[in-house]
């Protein structure tokens, strides 16, 4: 069973589970005062906007008592994926380095992008190839990735980047760098595999009428 | 013990972007104002019982460290008064 974690303020949470369940996961929503069912198996952060994003995205979210069962998770090796909010809340928490903070263009940016695949030899991204270019959505104020030089080329080096922002043909660039992140990325894993991060919505991008189906298989990736 | 007020003053490290303050800088200069630079900082007054100064300051520290600040884009420093 996948908990997708509901904080006050998560708005794809519902999302998330009928994704997942489109899938043929077991996805439940669980409040974040509530325990981890013992029958855990994946979690999931999803967006949205917990604690109304006071202080910064996520900070309030990561320091909540249902984030030490989360991490107790963690180190269970029970995988962990934090969408848009999700992952403002997992870098916070320290799951993921680096910060998502305010956009380059200190708007709100709600629009599709193009992503290209960095490694697809991740659970989060086996079922893409490497250099693939695939749509996902994106729908965030605080999504620009940033992280100290040591901490960059510590992502590059373990092959830890997921996804970077990039043009329809796969060209990463200035342009296609929706919110100003660091060296356009959009997604990352944490310490171990387990443990993923993306700014952009692969659940709403999962079934034919959402226009995409390109983020099924970022979800795919509980069952790996 | 004695009741201190902890200022904590949390800014983005330099050569973090801050595109709030960068919006604000040109906000200020459409209505006619010259300057260089503009920088936002939060403060944060915590007001708190100890037994001495140092920790006082040791406790806003740590309050800054795990929560108010975000070691990967802040700076933060803490000054302590009697409250």
């Amino acid at each position: 069973m996948i908990a997708v974690v509901q904080f006050g303020g998560s708005n794809c949470d519902r999302d998330a589970v009928r994704a997942l369940e489109d899938l043929g996961f077991d996805a439940e929503r669980i409040w974040h005062e509530d325990e981890l069912p013992a029958e855990t198996t994946g979690i999931m952060l999803p967006g949205g906007f917990s604690y109304g994003d006071y202080l910064r995205g996520g900070a309030m979210a990561a320091r909540s008592p249902i984030m030490e069962t989360v991490r107790d998770a963690v180190d269970d090796g029970i995988p962990v994926l934090g969408v848009c909010n999700g992952a403002q809340v997992g870098c916070e928490a320290g799951l993921t380095p680096g910060a998502f903070t305010t956009n380059a263009s200190a708007r709100f940016q709600c629009e599709h992008v193009y992503l290209r695949v960095e490694n697809a030899d991740t659970k989060w991204t086996d079922a893409y190839d490497e250099g693939e270019v695939i749509e996902l959505p994106i729908a965030h104020g605080e999504g620009r990735f940033e992280i100290d030089d040591e901490g960059y080329e510590e992502l590059e080096s373990e092959d830890r980047i997921l996804f970077r922002y990039c043009d329809e043909d796969g060209n990463v660039t200035d342009e296609a760098n929706p919110n100003g992140s660091r060296g356009n990325v959009a997604g990352i894993l944490g310490e171990s595999e387990s443990v993923a991060v993306l700014m952009p919505h692969p659940e709403r991008a999962s079934l034919p009428e959402l226009g995409s189906t390109d983020g099924r298989g970022v979800l795919a990736g509980f069952d790996s | 013990m004695t009741t201190y007020t902890a200022t904590v003053t949390v800014r983005l490290k330099t050569g973090v972007l801050d595109p709030e303050a960068e919006t604000t800088k040109r906000a200020l200069e459409r209505l006619g104002f010259e300057l260089d630079a503009l920088r936002f900082t939060e403060r944060y007054e915590v007001d708190l019982d100890a037994s001495d100064a140092d920790e006082a300051a040791d406790r806003a520290d740590e309050m800054a460290e795990r929560l108010l600040a975000n070691p990967t884009i802040h700076d933060y420093e803490v000054e302590v008064s009697e409250a």
